[in-house]
């Protein structure tokens, strides 16, 4: 391993963009984006789709090039030192970029060969990877036959044959079932357990939730809000009430007590038992509302004041409900 | 956090450096030639839609064409089997605007390889299997009675030049791939080369065409091209410099554009 001076004296962010702008004629994807990652970390760019996210990830693969702006890769900029950057980077695309009539581990070798291993290395390396993402028992099965979880790891496994200092994950696990997202979930956490930097985009909350140290959320091409999990939440500084109600005929009435009480809109699952809202007095405002619901004689399951989760907080920095990312299984709407 | 995973973090080793040319080329090029060999829809079915064609053309249409002094098999195979690639070559145009869409491509842009190696490959498979077709249509003409009228010599040049074309139309179908939007897309586009097989002398005399159609069949590559192999295996003269010529035309044009145009898929 080389010794690089400019990594001796301060560690080189793992990505830094100052005024970050990619158009696509007259659209513009990324709107002078401002972002600076710390390495060491699994970073998920998160937002809805249309965002920017794809375009950040591309430009970083060094596939897009900006039209204006900056962007290094632990120092290095993607567009004059773009060499030295795809050496360094291990990108696994929306779509699983691994060829159907090969087997999972001529699939690795030949992605190895092309990181630049030679023969002998490149067996090791596919070996490696095989054994790192559980991919033994399909190895040597043409990867047309894989389940869509197996095919996202062999694709993230391709990624990483090179030893790559970042690996980029776009939507890693859009279009999977909650099986293979689970698996595809575990190899992520594994690798970055391993000390691998990794770059997410996400649409799902509980994504980033799940597997992110830092969470930087876009939206319109611009960063509207940084930090690290915990932090964004706490950003809101308020808590929420969740009420589950007995009966869910009576979600309405619930929720306009909710909303009478904290001054804030309420949502609930879709055709679901629970609605909340944001509270920003607190313990004072639960007990309001149990006294309401009291006084109504409404039956509830469940209620309670907790931190917000992500998707709460990424509703109040957007302020635009309609569109609001897709927790797995749920959809948020306001109840009025 | 739970470790039951068979995971004993250990970082992967990297590579010395990138690769070279030669070495990314071929593994291009490998991957591209392992598609083709076991698609059986590529590589089977490839070969029996040229088969049925000729098939058609010398046993169907064929009685009702006259091509002059020459028989219309002898007339027909030669040139025939020069265009083979117009019509297989919609599979690579489509195989190049699957790989763009899927993001294959971008994986490979994504990697530390030489960027003329993605061209270079992807020709060097395409057009290995184009030569494959060559081959076997080839057997077919003379299964279906075509019959050498020139010398080995000048039978060997034909089938040099008809490699040379596979070499051409391949870039001009990687081109294809490339501009298309999507595989439908790049199917459709890849139909044009229909039009230009069809408007010149291949598989009919262009003087048995009407006045005002000639001039595109005279002048358009395909004639000259056709006219060359066809020449070469009658033992007739043939123009062998005007058909490099274009060749060597369409190269310049069309590699440029699919190098640059791969670059930003």
């Amino acid at each position: 391993m080389s010794i690089d001076m400019k990594t001796l004296a301060s560690p080189a962010p793992l990505l830094e963009a100052h005024g970050l702008t990619v158009r696509f004629g007259k659209v513009t994807a990324l709107d002078g984006l401002e972002l600076a990652a710390p390495p060491g970390k699994v970073l998920a760019i998160l937002g809805p789709n249309g965002a920017g996210k794809t375009t950040f990830v591309r430009a970083v693969a060094t596939l897009v090039r900006p039209d204006s702006g900056e962007l290094r890769v632990r120092g290095r900029d993607v567009v004059r030192e773009a060499a030295s950057v795809r050496r360094d980077i291990g990108l696994a695309g929306q779509f699983a970029a691994v060829e159907p009539t090969m087997t999972g581990r001529e699939n690795l070798e030949m992605t190895a060969r092309l990181f630049g291993h030679g023969r002998a290395a490149s067996r090791r390396a596919a070996a490696g990877v095989i054994d790192q993402l559980s991919l033994g028992e399909v190895a040597d099965r043409r990867s047309g036959t894989y389940s869509g979880g197996q095919r996202r790891r062999l694709d993230l496994g391709a990624s990483l044959v090179g030893g790559p200092r970042l690996l980029l994950l776009d939507e890693p696990t859009t279009g999977l079932d909650p099986i293979s997202r689970r698996e595809v979930w575990q190899a992520v956490r594994g690798l970055a357990a391993s000390g691998t930097d990794i770059l997410l985009t996400t649409h799902y909350l509980d994504e980033a939730d799940e597997l992110a140290d830092h969470v930087v959320v876009i939206d319109r091409g611009r960063v509207i809000a940084a930090g690290t999990v915990g932090e964004l939440k706490a950003s809101i500084g308020r808590d929420v009430i969740e009420v589950v109600v007995t009966a869910a005929g009576e979600l309405d009435v619930v929720g306009q007590i909710l909303e009478r009480v904290t001054m804030s809109p309420a949502r609930s699952d879709n055709g679901g038992r629970r609605i909340t809202a944001l509270a920003p007095g607190g313990p004072a405002e639960l007990a309001a509302v149990i006294g309401c619901l009291q006084e109504a004689a409404i039956r509830v399951d469940e209620i309670g004041l907790r931190r917000p989760a992500l998707d709460e907080v990424f509703l109040t920095l957007t302020g635009d409900d309609t569109r609001v990312p897709a927790t797995a299984g749920q959809t948020i709407r306001s109840a009025r | 956090m739970t470790t039951t995973q068979p995971t004993m973090p250990q970082p992967l080793s990297r590579p010395a450096g990138p690769p070279g040319m030669a070495g990314a080329s071929a593994q291009v090029a490998l991957r591209a030639l392992r598609k083709y060999i076991r698609t059986p829809g590529l590589s089977v079915m490839g070969i029996v839609q040229s088969v049925l064609f000729l098939f058609s053309f010398r046993y169907v249409f064929g009685g009702a064409i006259h091509a002059g002094a020459t028989s219309y098999v002898d007339f027909l195979v030669p040139s025939y089997v020069a265009t083979i690639v117009l019509f297989t070559g919609g599979g690579i145009a489509v195989a190049v605007a699957e790989d763009k869409v899927q993001g294959f491509t971008d994986r490979l842009l994504s990697l530390p390889v030489p960027r003329y190696s993605l061209v270079l490959g992807r020709t060097l498979a395409d057009s290995t299997t184009n030569v494959w077709s060559i081959l076997t249509t080839a057997a077919f003409g003379f299964l279906f009675g075509f019959r050498l009228l020139g010398t080995w010599q000048e039978a060997m040049a034909a089938l040099g030049l008809c490699v040379v074309y596979a070499v051409v139309f391949t870039v001009v179908f990687i081109v294809m791939g490339l501009f298309a939007p999507s595989a439908q897309a790049a199917q459709g586009m890849s139909l044009i080369a229909f039009i230009f097989a069809f408007i010149s002398s291949t598989y009919v005399p262009a003087t048995s065409m009407p006045g005002w159609l000639q001039p595109f069949s005279k002048y358009q590559p395909i004639t000259p091209m056709v006219d060359a192999v066809r020449a070469l295996l009658i033992g007739s003269t043939s123009d062998v410099g005007l058909a490099l010529a274009w060749s060597a035309l369409l190269l310049v044009v069309f590699t440029p554009i699919a190098v640059l145009r791969y670059r930003r898929a």
